[in-house]
């Protein structure tokens, strides 16, 4: 009698596209960078019936703005490197970059927070100034369950329970910071240089 | 329940009494109140979604029977024209967005992972979530109809109607918040069944041997991702111009009414395919089934619900053709529209020449499925006529419109639902429906609709407008209305049947066995109803239609943990087995997450700020679903194989 077609050796778990939970992460990432592509066509849609371009508003001062482009494009870095940590499945490097990371994560927030001083308009004033507040509302968003996320996984690292396939959530979790940082940047050409040009 | 040691126990083909018991035990939801209120195995959450949507769906055909007797002689003042509005907006907005999208992804959760050979969906515990999130939006809408807040801007609520200026209450927002339930419960749901679709099938079961309702849920599932979001982001749009004073909709301050129809429809008309796809997987299904034999041309049916799906996202402006946008750009829209009958017709010539070929047995389900046919190419016909900008101007909002829009909504998919019902009841529950009551279901529902819904088209041409709450008896619409509301009456009574063939058939209906219908699909290899675990052993696929063709070998997987909730997973185009990861158990979390973002949105109607104070308990339930216990990671650790 046949054995059937044995899967006991099979790993219990995997990285990358072997991974259910990348699967997961993939159609929330298409589903999120879709609402993004939306919101920017609204602008340019509202843009393009308007007489002009701020409606009644200077454009959003560009120093926080540029600053918080930069030190996202840093925070590239250490997500790198707990992304590598991961899937060699080396704990202590991986949970020593995740501290980089949320600690760099908070100041994006604090920085956030001067952006939404400067924007130069309120969410009242104007369909411009909704458009500008909404954009900056859903990435900001975006940027708390983010920082939620990775300390809740530094924690977890540093505490336990612990197993191997957590090594596979924090390589997703670099995954979705990419995202987070990769739609930054048409938000903020949108936000900050739209407006000037 | 928590099993005494690690796990040691493995399926496989002839397994032992004990193993057996094991999967048993293992995949079923716990025991009690607290266990039912934690169940995550899919047949049991998907069941729970699919009478939930069917109790929506009855209380939407009650407000049309309303509606109806309103209608049915002129003058009539029973019903005041407020509740009228509120009675046609509650009635779309449930049939659209409580029942029609929601109830083909809960049968998908239900079926697609018997179809494909796996004993979970992807993401159990998410697929619980969603449900709750679903069912609390629907209570919301209708508690807020209870107490006199019902929306009545229509169920696609178009600004400046729906602006604070024009609906000062809280109809509307309790509206726009109900699309942020069920649009965040359906992309879950999207997300759940494309991971299962694509990383559970049995090993063996390639794409090209994927079942064709496999395929067409695949496919609506993809759109989903793409047409949700708009109407979730428009809505908010919304919701906030209402709350907080934005300007998205406003043109005095630089906002645009038509920003709304635009989004709105780049969802509204993909939904229409969203609804309409999987019946068509129905449809191969039962076509298939009843002929004898495997579906005619499947490649072309497969490229057919591709290119539907393409072509359904360059529709949306048909619903516009009575707004000042430029006239090339509407003649674009009514070649797309006309371009889109071209898959449609291919995927009903290879059911044709499947009957054709077949041996047809006339059971219920076939019957509805050709009532399909029939209904469909007529609502397909007016679809064309209303394509084209001329007629459509003339056409606009009056009965001719909901003629269409009930002949190819109901005709394209509730005909096929109840087909679908009539086929695969007996898996689910052990029982088959009574065939008698069916043909008489049958028959009511057929006739019923065509006397409601044919003399729609007439009283449209006649120029009545739709969603007038009366009419003056001297312009000589009684007639066709009073017909309208006797058919509606037929329909009602055709329901009524259904639901007494369901209760009885419960009851004594007669034992279905495995396979009642000699159907080609993995779902009728295990008994009916299914155990909690469906496979005692998952199987391995050699042929399109495993059922009809000759057992290969090996025929099953052995190797699964029987008293862990192993699952195994295979790759995406050729399904070769790649892994075998631990699946959750059941959890009180999902109910509390769904709880604490309900609250969210509610609390979001009253005051902006309930949005910021709510995302701390919703914080906190996400965290506490997502944390380990040590009880399940020392079941991982015991099932552990590095990559």
């Amino acid at each position: 009698m046949s054995r059937g077609l044995d899967v006991r050796h099979l790993p219990s778990y995997g990285f990358g596209t072997r991974s259910l939970m990348w699967w997961g992460t993939l159609g929330m990432m298409l589903i999120e960078g879709t609402v993004f592509a939306i919101g920017i066509l609204m602008y340019f849609y509202l843009r393009g019936i308007a007489p002009a371009w701020p409606l009644g508003a200077p454009p959003p001062d560009l120093r926080w703005g540029i600053a918080n482009t930069l030190l996202l494009l840093a925070s590239l870095w250490p997500n790198w490197m707990v992304h590598r940590a991961s899937v060699r499945e080396d704990r202590a490097a991986a949970r020593r970059w995740l501290v980089v990371c949320v600690v760099m994560a908070l100041a994006f927030l604090g920085l956030r927070a001067l952006e939404f001083t400067t924007l130069n308009v309120t969410w009242h004033a104007n369909a411009y100034g909704s458009l500008v507040w909404l954009l900056m509302g859903l990435h900001t968003t975006h940027l708390v369950m983010d920082t939620i996320d990775t300390g809740v996984l530094t924690v977890l690292l540093f505490t336990g329970p612990f197993e191997g396939k957590r090594m596979v959530d924090v390589s997703e979790n670099a995954l979705y910071w990419y995202f987070v940082v990769g739609s930054w940047l048409p938000i903020w050409a949108v936000v900050y240089l739209a407006p000037r040009v | 329940m928590t099993p005494p040691g690690p796990p040691h126990l493995k399926d496989g083909p002839d397994a032992s009494p004990e193993v057996l018991a094991a999967l048993h035990r293992t995949w079923s939801d716990p025991p009690g109140l607290r266990g039912w209120l934690c169940a995550v195995n899919h047949k049991t959450v998907a069941t729970r979604f699919v009478v939930t949507t069917f109790v929506f769906f009855l209380l939407a055909g009650v407000l049309a029977l309303v509606m109806r007797l309103q209608l049915a002689r002129p003058d009539s003042h029973w019903i005041d024209p407020h509740l009228y509005n509120q009675l046609f907006t509650l009635h779309g907005t449930t049939m659209m967005f409580l029942f029609a999208v929601p109830v083909m992804q809960a049968v998908a959760a239900w079926l697609v992972p018997l179809m494909i050979g796996a004993r979970s969906v992807a993401f159990p515990r998410m697929n619980a979530f969603a449900f709750w999130v679903f069912a609390l939006g629907g209570v919301f809408l209708f508690g807020g109809f209870a107490v006199g807040a019902g929306p009545d801007t229509g169920w696609f609520s178009y600004p400046p109607l729906a602006s604070s200026d024009y609906s000062p209450g809280k109809g509307v927002d309790i509206w726009a918040q109900m699309i942020t339930f069920t649009e965040l419960a359906g992309l879950l749901e999207a997300v759940i069944l494309i991971t299962t679709i694509l990383k559970m099938r049995a090993p063996g079961m390639t794409l090209a041997r994927m079942p064709l309702f496999v395929w067409a849920t695949l496919v609506t599932q993809c759109m989903v991702l793409f047409a949700m979001p708009a109407v979730m982001l428009g809505s908010t749009g919304l919701i906030l111009d209402r709350l907080v004073g934005t300007h998205f909709y406003n043109p005095a301050h630089g906002g645009d009414v038509l920003l709304w129809q635009h989004l709105f429809w780049f969802f509204g008309h993909p939904e229409v395919y969203l609804i309409f796809i999987p019946p068509l997987g129905f449809i191969s299904t039962i076509v298939a089934t009843f002929s004898g034999r495997p579906v005619f041309g499947y490649r072309a049916v497969v490229l057919s619900l591709i290119a539907t799906a393409f072509l359904a996202f360059g529709l949306w402006v048909h619903h516009m053709f009575a707004t000042n946008l430029p006239e090339v750009g509407k003649s674009f829209f009514t070649a797309a529209s006309l371009a889109i009958a071209l898959p449609a017709a291919v995927q009903i010539f290879c059911w044709l020449a499947t009957l054709w070929l077949g041996r047809v047995r006339f059971s219920v389900p076939l019957l509805f499925v050709l009532a399909f046919f029939f209904i469909l190419v007529l609502g397909g016909l007016t679809g064309i006529m209303l394509g084209a900008v001329p007629l459509d101007l003339q056409l606009h909002d009056t009965y001719f419109v909901v003629a269409h829009l009930h002949y190819v909504l109901l005709g394209g998919a509730v005909f096929p639902l109840f087909g679908a019902i009539h086929y695969w009841f007996p898996k689910a529950t052990g029982r088959l429906l009574g065939e008698r009551a069916g043909r008489w279901q049958f028959w009511l529902f057929f006739t019923g609709f065509n006397v409601t819904f044919f003399p729609m088209h007439l009283l449209g041409l006649h120029g009545m407008p739709r969603r007038v709450y009366t009419y003056g008896g001297d312009m000589g619409w009684g007639g066709l209305n009073l017909l309208a509301t006797a058919g509606a009456f037929c329909i009602a009574a055709s329901v009524v049947v259904f639901l007494w063939n369901v209760a009885a058939s419960l009851k004594h209906g007669a034992a279905a066995g495995a396979d009642p219908w000699g159907a080609g699909t993995l779902e009728w290899s295990v008994p009916s109803p299914p155990p909690p675990h469906t496979f005692d052993a998952l199987p391995v696929v050699h042929a399109a239609d495993p059922l009809w063709s000759a057992p290969g070998s090996p025929a099953v997987v052995s190797g699964l943990a029987a008293d862990a909730r192993e699952v195994l997973t295979t790759t995406v185009a050729a399904a070769l087995p790649e892994g075998r990861p631990l699946f959750p158990q059941p959890s009180i979390w999902p109910l509390v997450a769904a709880l604490a973002v309900s609250a969210l949105f509610v609390g979001s109607v009253f005051n902006p700020w309930a949005v910021v104070w709510f995302s701390l308990p919703v914080a906190v339930a996400v965290i506490g679903w997502f944390w380990p216990g040590p009880g399940e990671t020392r079941r991982g650790l015991a099932l552990e194989k590095k990559p």
